[in-house]
């Protein structure tokens, strides 16, 4: 409709009939002229109701009624938030604690909507990969078993030998279909980092599915808190370098339908990774709160007190809050467009965690 | 009573005519049944992924809703599994099952759409591809009921009826002229069809691209006008035959100016068509002298019916003459009515082509009439004929493309 031709022209003919008065008799209400407009409004719960015939679109969202098959996808969004993989510890005859991990890269097909399946490539059949967890300091052996169709690595953020970074031509190189390898390196430094494939493309590698949070504590600890992992990704469904969904921890509007159960005044750290492709940057925006931000996690120290931040690709952060009051605060990324594409959630602050929490919005 | 007794003149009874010509169908219908039935042996499955392909044929928007008509455009079925309008998810009902090759579905979204603003839909199907659906300007689909079909028959009147019954009033005019330069008016007719002609194509073509092409396509403006065209040729043959029955062979000039608003009138069906559609989805600005250059643009049309007239003092009635005027108009009103209320662009593409044809068919039955006395066709008045009327449309045509 871009181009105006003779015929299509003639179209412009109607508003000046319009004007006369005939025409407004012959067209009634002359509904066509005016402006529709209604208001969303914002009471919290989930995504809107039409009760009296009005869009009421409350949040945007998937078809009602459709639901994602954790099952099948063999993880649970609300489960992997609180899943921190720890592997299993020996002592070394140094001394040093030797933590051990076994990842295997395979295809999975998986629903990244309700309806939508994505042929995903994943560490241990779910994206994001199991979060690592270690401890500053500790020996890390990391088995790498590639078997999938396409040559694979485990690429880690942190400090480690040359030999030992998980990418093409170093060390192990890519690790082909069928064969495996030992990354083995000392964890350091504290913070929070994150592991990925590292094979051409790299954007494909990435963006199917093979990344990972990789949390190295202090060796003193941090505070005893409530803590959550949150990988904020998303998935170009149609291979046209773009997103047609966004979310953390993979399942769009995941925490919507099922808020994320905290305690009031408890303390709160959440372990933010952003690994979106093809976008330039991600963030993270909490409402009615504010948070401690720590950049890197690598130290102890805050560098802000905000309720967003801003995260680039291989960025990451910890966030660490309490909510005073009881009731759904919403979290989402503050690119709106990747909001309202899947990136968004509730936390559900309860006074008793064992109890049923308030109906969603109530106070 | 003929095949009775060639039947009992042969020595054994042979099966009936209509039988014979059953057999190879039957066959065919039976071997493909097999065929179908033992999963085509020897084919194995089309390697790769499914194939989808999906047209969006029609947008209706009312307040607070946004409703989509999609239909399957590939080879295989198409599960709609997600909706975004303006890069946000949202919830939408219909299109719950697949939906099969050629069949359409509804879809229909709740959505508080603002008018004039841009929207687009997106659909994302189950194995992630997604359709895309551009509003450039949203305003609210009007309702088809009675004042609207009047608002839409005082538009083809408008464009239609009025300009076309104007330009009959040369007639008078036409009848003082002599022959030669009847000859010029009727070569400007064709070259006012030719223009016509080449205008509706292009669009219908464009068109055509827009709908669904596992159902023809460009092909529909092809075969609109193939049919339109034989149709056309088959009553002009029937006219023709019963004429030269009872008077003395030669082209009609009633026949021809019948034939001339026919054509027009094919060609002013799919100009309302197109007007009632882009009424209907409000894509246009308007400039008031829009109406000054449709009044002049199509005032052309009405001369080109009465140009066959002029010839050999035809006596031409009133009604004759109002009838020849609706025949060319009217159509305008219908195609108004059908483009604003099932507008498809199937539809469209195969109603334009059905004009080209209509044209070609009326050109094709001027052309003996524009022949000197040496029998030649393109001499200097018809061709210097002919390039005005291009002329006059295309320069006309201006004053509306604006």
């Amino acid at each position: 409709m871009a181009t105006v031709t003779r015929r299509r022209a003639l179209a412009a003919l109607a508003p000046v009939l319009g004007a006369g008065a005939v025409t407004r008799l012959l067209a009634g209400d002359a509904a066509a002229q005016e402006p529709h407009h209604v208001a969303a409004t914002s009471a919290g719960g989930h995504h809107g109701a039409a009760a009296d015939g009005h869009a009421t679109l409350q949040h945007a969202g998937f078809r009602k009624g459709g639901r994602v098959d954790h099952e099948r996808n063999g993880f649970h969004p609300s489960a992997l938030a609180r899943d921190f993989d720890e592997g299993t510890t020996s002592r070394l005859a140094s001394g040093q604690v030797l933590r051990e991990w076994e990842l295997v890269a395979y295809e999975k097909e998986i629903e990244v909507a309700p309806g939508v399946t994505f042929a995903a490539w994943t560490y241990n059949g779910r994206v994001p990969g199991p979060t690592l967890r270690a401890r500053e300091g500790e020996r890390l052996r990391i088995s790498f078993r590639n078997a999938s169709r396409h040559p694979h690595t485990i690429h880690f953020h942190g400090i480690h030998p040359a030999a030992m970074d998980g990418v093409p031509g170093i060390g192990a190189g890519l690790i082909e279909p069928g064969r495996s390898t030992v990354y083995e390196f000392d964890a350091a430094p504290f913070g929070l980092h994150l592991y990925h494939c590292h094979a051409a493309p790299l954007a494909a590698h990435i963006t199917k599915g093979l990344y990972g949070a990789f949390i190295i504590d202090p060796e003193e600890g941090r505070p005893e808190a409530d803590e959550l992992v949150m990988v904020m990704n998303g998935f170009d469904t149609n291979f046209d370098r773009s997103n047609e969904v966004y979310a953390a921890n993979t399942i769009p509007f995941a925490y919507m339908e099922e808020p994320i159960r905290v305690v009031r005044d408890e303390l709160i750290r959440l372990y933010l990774v952003n690994v979106l492709e093809y976008d330039l940057i991600n963030s993270f925006h909490i409402h009615g709160n504010f948070f401690e931000y720590f950049p890197t996690g690598s130290s102890l120290r805050p560098s802000e007190y905000t309720d967003t931040v801003v995260q680039c690709q291989g960025q990451r952060g910890i966030v660490e809050m309490r909510f005073a009051t009881t009731g759904q605060h919403m979290f989402h990324a503050h690119q709106s467009e990747f909001t309202e594409l899947g990136w968004m959630g509730f936390f559900d602050v309860c006074d008793d965690p064992d109890a049923l929490c308030d109906l969603p919005g109530s106070p | 009573m003929e095949a009775h007794a060639d039947t009992r003149s042969l020595p054994r009874r042979s099966p009936p005519a209509w039988l014979l010509g059953l057999v190879p169908l039957l066959l065919a219908v039976g071997l493909l049944g097999a065929f179908a039935v033992l999963g085509g042996p020897g084919l194995g499955d089309r390697p790769g992924p499914p194939v989808e392909e999906l047209s969006i044929e029609r947008t209706v928007l009312a307040p607070n809703s946004i409703e989509l008509t999609v239909r399957n455009d590939g080879p295989d079925a198409v599960t709609l599994a997600q909706a975004f309008v303006n890069d946000a998810y949202v919830d939408f009902q219909g299109a719950e099952h697949a939906i099969d090759r050629l069949r359409a579905q509804t879809v229909h979204i709740a959505y508080p759409w603002i008018e004039g603003e841009a929207y687009e839909i997106g659909l994302l199907t189950s194995t992630g591809t997604t359709f895309t659906h551009e509003i450039a300007a949203a305003v609210a689909t009007p309702e088809a009921d009675l004042g609207f079909f009047g608002l839409m028959a005082l538009l083809g009147v408008y464009v239609g009826v009025i300009p076309v019954a104007l330009g009959m009033l040369w007639l008078p005019f036409v009848r003082r002229i002599d022959a030669t330069w009847i000859r010029v008016l009727l070569a400007a007719t064709v070259g006012l069809l030719l223009f016509l002609a080449v205008d509706a194509t292009l669009e219908g073509l464009e068109i055509a691209g827009e709908g669904a092409q596992a159902l023809g396509g460009a092909g529909l403006v092809v075969l609109g006008a193939l049919l339109a065209y034989l149709a056309l040729a088959a009553v002009s043959a029937r006219i023709e035959a019963r004429r030269s029955t009872s008077e003395a062979a030669g082209a009609s000039p009633m026949r021809l100016a019948a034939l001339v608003a026919t054509g027009i009138g094919l060609h002013n069906l799919g100009e309302g068509l197109a007007i009632g559609s882009a009424y209907a989805t409000g894509a246009l600005a308007l400039g008031a002298f829009l109406v000054v250059g449709f009044a002049i643009h199509n005032t052309t049309e009405g001369l080109a019916i009465v140009a066959p007239l002029g010839r050999g003092g035809v006596r031409a009635s009133v009604g004759r003459l109002a009838a020849l005027g609706l025949l060319a108009g009217g159509p305008a009103v219908l195609g108004a009515w059908i483009g604003a209320a099932a507008f498809t662009p199937s539809l469209a593409a195969f109603l334009l082509g059905a004009g080209v044809g209509a044209i070609a068919q009326v050109i094709v039955q001027i052309a003996p009439g524009l022949r000197d006395r040496a029998g030649r066709i393109l001499d200097p008045a018809v061709a210097g004929g002919i390039g005005g009327g291009v002329v006059a449309m295309y320069a006309t045509g201006l004053l509306v493309s604006a």
